[in-house]
């Protein structure tokens, strides 16, 4: 068992440094630097935080539009292959619904002040808890 | 680099460019011409962008070099430096808003492939246009505008520079389908887009040259006179005049503001509106969302792909982050596709 604190907790004051006295301290090319820096460290807390319970989740739907077993990513894999093929479209029961959750699970991980994903929780509500 | 070079660790690339330019402007802008305050602008991949002063009389006049990265590093999409000086000669004929282009480098000049342009004052960053009340009062004009310069373009005769790339639009998708298979990391919500284009594909047009990245961050805008100048002509290419007014309908360059569809500054049917009156062309609105939904794909399939250079070409910070700005795509995608 690894020790206290969590990775993202350590990441959280990573980014806490790097947006404050790392930047006060800089000039402005660095600054920027150090912004993108904040911003790749948040990235990764989020990832640590919400992606196992999502993945999770993402894996169980795959299995069950698909009907057989396997990775995430060779479930995904396969999904795109059907869609591709014209075997799978939005007609399908539960497609639209298992692209939308994964898709916002993605974004709650990589941008989540995009103005595409507040407009869509607006739109559809906040995503399910898995 | 330069640090394991003495000799020209002494000098900066800005010094070696200012020596080069004055030589430049001294050939071809009388003897008596110097140049002063030479600045990178940006550091971009596919170009260099350098402002500089040209000194005559005591007069100080600002001006603008494009140049390939090194003076030699050609993009292979980009259409090169010398077809752009050319696109932007053949633009101003047409009374296209652009920069006078002054000088187009030889080989005589030493600094490799590039063009001296007239510095066009003026903003180009998009979030501002969309947000700075500086904007507010010529903001709902700018649609129409756009729509006016954009047939004006499509007028520029098709062999107005060589060598232009020309392809159907199904030969479009086939390559963006090609460049996002590439990348060996499924999405899902790409593939169902490919399929949702597929059925969509319009039937080839008559070829016109299209400007390939007019957009809302390649305009130079006033607050009181709206477009002022059209920049970025290194993706101009033969093809459907539709796809330049989808491109600047795609959500990556409404910096935010979703209810406003062009650009983030203006509705639909004033682009369309002031295309039409100006092009005497009716506009194909089903046409045009092909293309706003394959601009945003392309968006996507470009972001994607930057986990390929992260890891062989650029391992820096910002292009991890831009890779993962992939998603962005896929749930502006959503929006559209199954709202």
């Amino acid at each position: 068992m690894q020790d206290e604190p969590r990775p993202p907790e350590i990441l959280a004051a990573v980014a806490a440094f790097l947006k404050g006295a790392a930047t006060r301290e800089s000039g402005p090319h660095i600054a920027f630097q150090l912004r993108v820096c904040a911003n790749a460290t948040e990235i990764c807390q989020r990832q640590l935080e919400t992606a196992p319970a999502a993945e999770a989740a993402e894996l169980d739907r795959l299995r069950d539009l698909l009907g057989r077993d396997g990775d995430l990513f060779s479930l995904n894999q396969e999904l795109a292959a059907r869609i591709r093929e014209g075997a799978m479209d939005l007609a399908w029961p539960g497609l639209a619904e298992h692209l939308w959750a994964t898709t916002l699970a993605k974004l709650a991980v990589d941008q989540p002040n995009y103005s595409g994903y507040r407009a869509a929780l607006a739109e559809r509500g906040p995503p399910k808890e898995p | 680099m330069a640090a394991d070079d003495p000799a020209s660790a002494a000098k900066s690339a800005g010094e070696v460019l200012a020596e080069g330019l004055a030589g430049v402007v001294r050939r071809h802008f009388g003897a008596a011409s110097g140049v002063a305050n030479v600045t990178r602008m940006t550091a971009g991949a596919t170009q260099e962008i350098w402002r500089f002063e040209l000194v005559q009389d005591g007069h100080h006049t600002p001006l603008i070099l494009r140049r390939a990265p090194g003076g030699e590093r050609i993009s292979v999409t980009a259409v090169g430096l010398e077809t752009e000086a050319e696109l932007l000669r053949a633009a101003a004929a047409v009374q296209a808003p652009v920069p006078a282009v002054r000088h187009v480098l030889t080989p005589e000049d030493g600094l490799g492939h590039g063009f001296i342009m007239q510095f066009v004052e003026g903003e180009t960053l998009g979030g501002r246009i969309v947000r700075d009340p500086r904007f507010a009062d010529v903001r709902p004009r700018l649609a129409r505008q756009c729509g006016e310069i954009l047939a004006r373009i499509h007028a520029i005769p098709p062999t107005a520079a060589p060598n232009l790339k020309h392809a159907t639009p199904a030969e479009l998708l086939a390559q963006w389908r090609a460049s996002y298979e590439a990348t060996a990391w499924p999405r899902p919500v790409f593939d169902l887009t490919f399929a949702w284009l597929a059925a969509r594909v319009p039937p080839p047009a008559a070829p016109r040259l299209v400007h390939g990245d007019f957009r809302n961050g390649n305009l130079i805008f006033r607050p009181d006179e709206g477009v002022v100048a059209v920049l970025d002509w290194e993706l101009t290419h033969i093809g459907d005049p539709m796809e330049d007014l989808g491109w600047i309908c795609a959500n990556p360059w409404r910096f935010g503001m979703l209810d406003k569809p062009v650009g983030g500054f203006g509705e639909r049917e004033d682009l369309y509106a002031g295309y039409e009156a100006a092009s005497g062309t009716p506009v194909d609105r089903a046409h045009v969302r092909f293309w706003e939904v394959l601009g945003a794909l392309k968006w996507g399939v470009m972001c994607a792909g930057m986990t390929a250079t992260f890891r062989a070409g650029d391992p820096s910070v910002e292009r991890s982050v831009i890779a993962r700005r992939a998603s962005e795509t896929e749930v502006d995608l959503m929006r559209i596709l199954a709202p």
